[in-house]
């Protein structure tokens, strides 16, 4: 019996000159996910990491899903981890989650570690209604999960219904063009520019992933919130005068300004 | 071909149980065989409307669970042949209900040969609305004239779009209606109610009908009647409009103004 634990027959020697495999406990930051909306992070992120930049640098970190308590709620990992990723933090894998989160987890090739305080294997029940994002066309309907058009193909996107209350749309790496109108409660959400034919109620925010050029139109301005590169204005300080007009959003001298266009 | 019609809202007491008592009620006037079932399990209600309340034996969940057949459960409707009515358990809680279970009882009864199945959801968009919806093929959603309902509406059409059979299987959509209840022209008048046109502009999906706040919907569930059957009222009236335009013919919507007609004008109509 040979107790060794480099086994050293000729095949074994010749991969051990190129890789072994060890167990080593690292010691990984986890980010506890409370709120799965990418805007509402990215916001919060720009205003935590402004306190203390270069705080983190590809800081390799656990996604803890446990805190969200919903197995319901679709999580966009590829916009999230690139989002985290724009902030030091690299994210590994992800801890806890409902099934299909972990599923969609492991789509987005992350790994999957057992949550903290459940044993491996003990998932939550899950609808069989509910599932990940499903891969999007770049013309697209509105879901209630976030839904993304990859960089590597066409970046822009395209809608052509109404975004509702409770809806997110993400354009990542792209232009976001939106036929209709935007509602109160929904969120999109675009790397690039936004266009809005319709009324924008809801929440815009261009140039996501930090662009200072990008901006927002819409065709009449009602919104809860604009943004771009993480400047932003809530509906309180939109200048009342310019709601109900055709406006372009756009940042000036790191100002976030709102301006009517058109025939005024 | 059997229709599976679902009647929700998000937002509660907006008049989903009124309006599914008398959809399901016109649509069996008109001669189609409809059975109207109650997904608000725990929360007995639209036996009262339709006044079968005394009648009930077994209900959605005795069937969903095997402890009884449809036959047993559906309660005919001794007013109108063709109308039957699944009523939901009170003793039940909320998780009796399954995907599986309802898909059973809804095949069931499109191979019974019911031209309308009309399902009456529960307020909210958790499981219970969300098991209501999934396998319609139309849906009705019922919004009163303010901000929350309208939000709530918005919410659920998302919904539909979204989490339902059609849509998971990549099927043509929900059709999707609005009807606008409890519109009180005096107040729409007065600027103190959202109107038709901005919750139109706001929710985009075609108007169904709208029905009046009126007193006669009260007047009609305390006496068991679905207030379609008072054709002197002004909401049993609004209410077949609606069936007549959601079987394809052309109505003018009514009853959005103010009435300062006289009794004989009213006697004799326009
Ligand atoms: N057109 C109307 N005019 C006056 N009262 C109405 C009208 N429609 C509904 N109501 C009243 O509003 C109340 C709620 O109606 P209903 O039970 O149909 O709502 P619902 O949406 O089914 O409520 P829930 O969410 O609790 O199931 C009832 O008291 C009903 O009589
Ligand atoms: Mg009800």
């Amino acid at each position: 019996m040979n107790a060794s634990p480099h086994p050293t027959d000729d095949g074994d020697t010749a991969a051990k000159n190129h890789f072994v495999l060890k167990r080593r406990a690292h010691n990984l930051m986890i980010f506890e996910l409370h709120n799965p909306s990418i805007v509402q992070l990215a916001l919060r992120l720009k205003d935590h990491m402004a306190q203390a930049p270069n705080l983190f640098k590809n800081t390799p970190t656990v996604l803890d899903l446990a805190p969200l308590e919903d197995g319901f709620k679709v999580i966009d990992f590829p916009a999230l981890v690139s989002l985290l990723d724009n902030h030091g933090l690299t994210i590994v894998g992800i801890s806890g989650g409902s099934e299909a989160q972990r599923n969609a987890a492991a789509r987005a090739r992350l790994a999957l570690f057992p949550a903290a305080n459940q044993a491996p294997g003990a998932e939550p029940q899950l609808a069989p209604t509910q599932d990940a994002a499903p891969a999007k066309p770049a013309e697209t309907t509105p879901s209630e999960a976030p839904s993304e058009v990859q960089a590597d193909c066409a970046s822009n996107m395209v809608m052509r219904q109404t975004v509702r209350a409770g809806q997110q749309l993400y354009a990542r790496g792209g232009d976001l063009i939106i036929e209709a109108s935007v509602n109160e409660g929904s969120e999109v959400i675009a790397d690039g520019d936004i266009h809005i034919y319709g009324t924008l109620r809801g929440r815009a925010l261009a140039g996501a992933r930090g662009r200072k050029d990008a901006r927002i139109w819409c065709q009449n301005l009602d919104a809860e919130l604009v943004s771009i590169n993480g400047i932003y204005r809530t509906r309180d300080s939109i200048e009342p005068d310019l709601i109900g007009k055709a406006a372009v959003i756009e940042i000036q001298q790191d100002k976030l300004i709102i301006r009517a266009f058109g025939f005024v | 071909m059997s229709k599976i019609l679902v009647i929700t809202s998000g937002k509660g007491g907006v008049g989903k149980t009124t309006t599914s008592a008398s959809i399901a009620t016109g649509l069996a006037q008109r001669g189609h065989k409809v059975a109207v079932i109650d997904f608000d399990v725990g929360l007995r209600n639209l036996d009262l409307i339709m006044g079968v309340e005394r009648r009930v034996v077994y209900d959605f969940v005795n069937v969903v669970q095997g402890e009884a057949n449809l036959t047993q459960a559906l309660i005919k409707d001794k007013r109108i042949g063709n109308l039957y009515v699944l009523a939901a358990s009170q003793t039940k809680d909320k998780d009796a209900l399954t995907e599986e279970g309802v898909k059973k009882v809804l095949d069931g009864l499109k191979d019974d040969g019911f031209d309308f199945i009309v399902c009456d959801s529960p307020a909210g968009i958790e499981k219970g609305a969300q098991l209501a919806m999934y396998f319609a093929d139309e849906a009705i959603v019922v919004s009163n004239p303010e901000v929350s309902s309208v939000r709530d509406a918005d919410r659920m059409l998302g919904l539909l779009a979204s989490k339902s059979y059609r849509a998971v299987n990549n099927m043509p959509s929900i059709k999707q209606h609005l009807l606008v209840t409890r519109y009180a022209p005096a107040r729409a008048e007065a600027g103190e109610m959202m109107s038709i046109e901005d919750m139109m502009e706001i929710l985009a999906v075609p108007l169904l009908g709208v029905i009046p706040e009126s007193p006669a919907v009260l007047n009609a569930s305390n006496s068991g009647q679905p207030v379609i059957l008072d054709q002197e009222s002004d909401a049993g009236q609004a209410y077949a409009d609606a069936i007549a335009r959601l079987l394809g013919e052309e109505r003018p919507l009514r009853f959005l103004t103010v009435e300062k007609k006289g009794f004989f004008s009213r006697l004799f109509g326009n």
